[in-house]
């Protein structure tokens, strides 16, 4: 039965998880743990539900520099994927940069966007989620564009259709899949991104800086508070992305290929 | 040692039992819910020593079950399926069969002859006497030559050689074998029918054979068991009988076309409209 | 091969290109596109010259010290890239042994597979600076908990989640048939782990491990900056960052360290590819 299947994957987590928060809970109390080691799950939910409201100012703030991010960067990484779709010269030098730029901890360039804008500026966060999802968005779409079908190609040149058509009746279609895995991985990644951004210091309104705060001046029940906030934050975004990635998907029916970092 | 040939003489290694004795074997998928199957239902099969015998029929027949019932690879819910005079688990565990299936299944990180060595390993055979047999097998298959080759770099004809070789590393007196031939294109399926039959004859290998293709049965086979399907069950057994000599110019031999026409008339029969019957009661009288 | 490198290297040249193109048509003090932030200063104290940047490399790192800059860069970089190798090397052993026990027991994989998942979506560095701060306030037995250590196991906790996922992956990835295989050739389970699902993981596990190895290169140096850990080349980032109104070349030499890391951890990977993968396509090369 159906209800029998849903219940045996529901459960396990939900045992494992519980489990977890109790043995926690315990083992702070059995071990005398003192809060600036970890504090108990309890003194964790009790400062996160004191504290919900600067939470969720410091989490929208966050937010809204991963949002934007996310949005400049699939726009520019769609339009780039569609520039490299038409010059493949371009394309050969792009994908060894982007590929050499995946290992590499871009993520310090941070610093020297506040040195070239005022580190006030909220410019380098959001510069720096755009140039992580753009690459993201920019490698999974350029893949969709590229990699159709051999048989709908030799169709589509059996219909003597222009580049263009050819574009806009097989390559699109296909890539838009792609696009909707691109952002299931990129809306997470623009969150931790947004995040990572302000340990490099600049306006302090943001999660990042909320922990550091709380836990220079030992309140450290709060600062995993805001950590619980943070990891509510990246949920929200991937749970969304994956939730206009399953109405794509249901329209058309079909099941996208993986994804690449 | 090896019987003559022409004849099906008697082969001097143990087979006072019959290679495969199934009796009423029955076997239901998700029973007492709504998506119960009843794959099998009171089959009884016999395949003697030496036997060439062919499971064919439409999709859900069952004869895939079958076959993996005697490999016990899935245990009947009615009946019992005993394998060289033991029961089919023990059979197993002794390693007195062997099997091959659609897909060649090579481990693409081990060279051919590594491959052929992998049930020797696991059986604990030391080194030399396992790389000897693999070298011997892939004699017998004649891809001595490719012992060292990654599977990926063989044809699909030339795997399923392996995979056969495989199969026959610890000398087991039975094959069973799931539509091997069934990706081949038919230039080299009628190839390997052909090597087939010289690899088992040549060590009196009884065979469970399963296949979608008629000429192919015939070809093979001594018997040939046409099953059909909801609920899966043997509704014909054919004698072949063409003999223990076949090549080429058996596939054009009117005797040949007698069989298949034979079986494919088997494989009709269940289809025939309940009406059809009725009327032919009535006219017939 | 090296058409790649060549082209990867005209693409920074191009980069470099567009640079000082920049400075020299932008705005000095920075601008505003329709009322955004958006155009960086074109000085040379915010954006120098590329050549400057190459050239304070080779200058003593500061006034008063010994050493030239590119020596302290380099050190910083060794320094930092241990740590990241010692971060990888835990997070990958903990989660192929994760992912192992999850392919044999189906009740642990389902019970954590949720959660494994999940941690890819949430800023686990986030819990940098609290794991960083039981450095000097941790004792277990007398041995006190080094800084160093909380960088470290940061690295290979963000290492361990790619690892174990793309582990289990790989690991259930045997076909039906190799699985139907074994069972007929009556191989134990345990034969079946080393001999069939182990072997069929690798070409899953690679790509995990190009990914563990980029993570824990981040995590590290995130960590180092979150807690201005002294030693590594994020520390340096941070420090020359704050020197940059007076010596504005400086931070980004700390930069090519930190690139440099990444390269490293990301070269050692790709030597790990060439050897377990001599001879076997890789995944993307039997799609399509």
């Amino acid at each position: 039965m159906n209800a029998g299947r849903v219940v045996r994957s529901v459960w396990p987590p939900i045992v494992f998880g519980v489990a977890f928060l109790g043995l926690w809970e315990l083992a702070v109390v059995v071990f005398d743990w003192k809060p600036y080691f970890l504090p108990k799950p309890s003194s964790i939910w009790s400062a996160f539900v004191d504290n919900v409201s600067s939470i969720h100012s410091a989490a929208a703030y966050s937010g809204g520099n991963a949002l934007v991010g996310l949005v400049v960067g699939t726009v520019l990484g769609v339009a780039m994927s569609f520039l490299l779709m038409r010059f493949r010269l371009l394309n050969d030098m792009i994908s060894p940069l982007a590929v050499g730029l995946n290992a590499i901890p871009i993520i310090v360039m941070v610093a020297v966007f506040n040195i070239m804008f005022a580190i006030t500026s909220v410019t380098p966060r959001r510069l720096m989620v755009t140039l992580v999802v753009y690459f993201i968005v920019l490698i999974n779409v350029a893949k969709g564009l590229r990699q159709v079908e051999p048989t709908h190609m030799e169709l589509l040149r059996s219909f003597a259709a222009t580049p263009s058509q050819v574009l806009r009746k097989a390559r699109v279609p296909n890539a838009v899949p792609y696009l909707f895995t691109a952002l299931k991985i990129a809306a997470p990644v623009a969150v931790i991104t947004a995040f990572v951004a302000e340990y490099f210091g600049g306006a302090q309104d943001g999660l990042g800086q909320r922990i550091t705060s709380n836990l220079a001046s030992s309140r450290n029940a709060v600062a995993w508070a805001y950590v619980l906030g943070a990891c509510v934050l990246g949920l929200a975004f991937y749970l969304v992305s994956s939730v206009l990635e399953g109405i794509t998907n249901k329209k058309r029916g079909i099941v996208p290929g993986g994804g690449t970092r | 040692m090896i019987g003559s040939d022409g004849d099906r003489a008697v082969d001097d290694r143990a087979v006072e039992a019959v290679a495969v004795e199934v009796e009423a074997a029955g076997r239901v998928f998700n029973a007492g819910t709504s998506r119960q199957v009843d794959a099998l239902v009171d089959v009884d099969l016999v395949v003697g020593p030496g036997e060439f015998v062919s499971l064919i029929g439409p999709s859900g027949c069952g004869k895939s079950t079958l076959l993996r019932l005697v490999a016990n690879l899935i245990e009947p819910t009615t009946g019992t399926v005993r394998v060289n005079g033991k029961s089919a688990a023990e059979a197993r565990l002794a390693q007195d069969y062997g099997m091959a299936f659609q897909q060649a299944g090579l481990f693409e990180w081990r060279s051919v002859a590594k491959n052929v060595e992998l049930p020797l390993e696991l059986k604990g055979w030391d080194k030399a006497q396992r790389r000897q047999r693999a070298m011997e097998m892939l004699e017998l298959v004649r891809l001595a030559d490719f012992a060292e080759h990654r599977p990926w770099q063989l044809s699909g004809g030339m795997q399923q050689r392996v995979a056969i070789a495989r199969a026959l590393a610890s000398h087991p007196s039975l094959l069973l074998m799931d539509e091997p031939f069934g990706a081949l294109d038919e230039m080299t399926r009628e190839h390997m029918q052909a090597e087939l039959l010289r690899i088992c004859g040549a060590a009196r290998t009884s065979v469970v054979f399963v296949t979608h293709s008629i000429p192919e049965a015939v070809y093979l086979s001594d018997r040939v068991v046409v099953m059909s399907p909801r609920p899966g069950r043997i509704t014909h057994v054919i004698d072949i009988g063409l003999g223990t000599e076949r090549d080429t110019d058996t596939r054009e031999d009117p005797a040949f076309y007698t069989k298949v026409t034979e079986v494919r008339e088997a494989l009709r029969g269940f289809q025939v409209d309940d009406v059809a019957d009725a009327v032919r009661e009535v006219v017939d009288g | 091969m090296t058409r790649k490198v060549a082209y990867f290297l005209l693409a920074l040249i191009l980069v470099a290109g567009a640079w000082e193109l920049y400075k020299v048509v932008g705005p000095p003090e920075g601008g505003e596109v329709l009322g955004w932030k958006l155009l960086p200063r074109a000085n040379d104290v915010a954006m120098p010259h590329v050549w400057t940047m190459a050239e304070r490399l080779a200058d003593p790192e500061s006034r008063t010290a010994e050493r030239d800059n590119w020596q302290v860069v380099l050190e910083g970089a060794w320094y930092s890239f241990r740590l990241a190798l010692a971060g990888f090397a835990l997070g990958a052993t903990v989660g192929i042994a994760l992912a192992s026990v999850m392919a044999r027991f189906g009740v642990v994989r389902r019970g954590l597979l949720p959660y494994l998942i999940a941690s890819q979506t949430v800023p686990l560095i986030a819990l940098a600076p609290l794991v960083v701060s039981w450095s000097g306030r941790v004792e277990i037995a007398g041995w006190e908990w080094p800084k160093w250590l909380s960088v470290a196991v940061l690295g290979a906790f963000l290492a361990f989640f790619p690892v174990a996922v793309g582990t289990l992956r790989g690991l259930e990835s045997a076909s039906a048939t190799s699985l139907e295989l074994m069972r007929s050739f009556a191989a134990t389970g345990g034969q079946t782990m080393r001999k069939l699902r182990f072997p069929a993981a690798v070409p899953f596990i690679i790509p995990a491990l190009k990914l563990a190895a980029a993570a824990s290169v981040v995590g590290v140096v995130v960590a180092e900056i979150s807690t201005a850990q002294r030693g590594g080349v994020g520390r340096l980032v941070l420090e020359y960052a704050r020197q940059a109104t007076g010596d504005p070349a400086k931070v980004y030499g700390a930069l090519l360290g930190a690139a440099g890391v990444g390269l490293a951890m990301a070269g050692l990977v790709t030597l790990i590819d060439r050897m377990v993968m001599r001879d076997r396509p890789h995944l993307d090369e039997l799609a399509r």
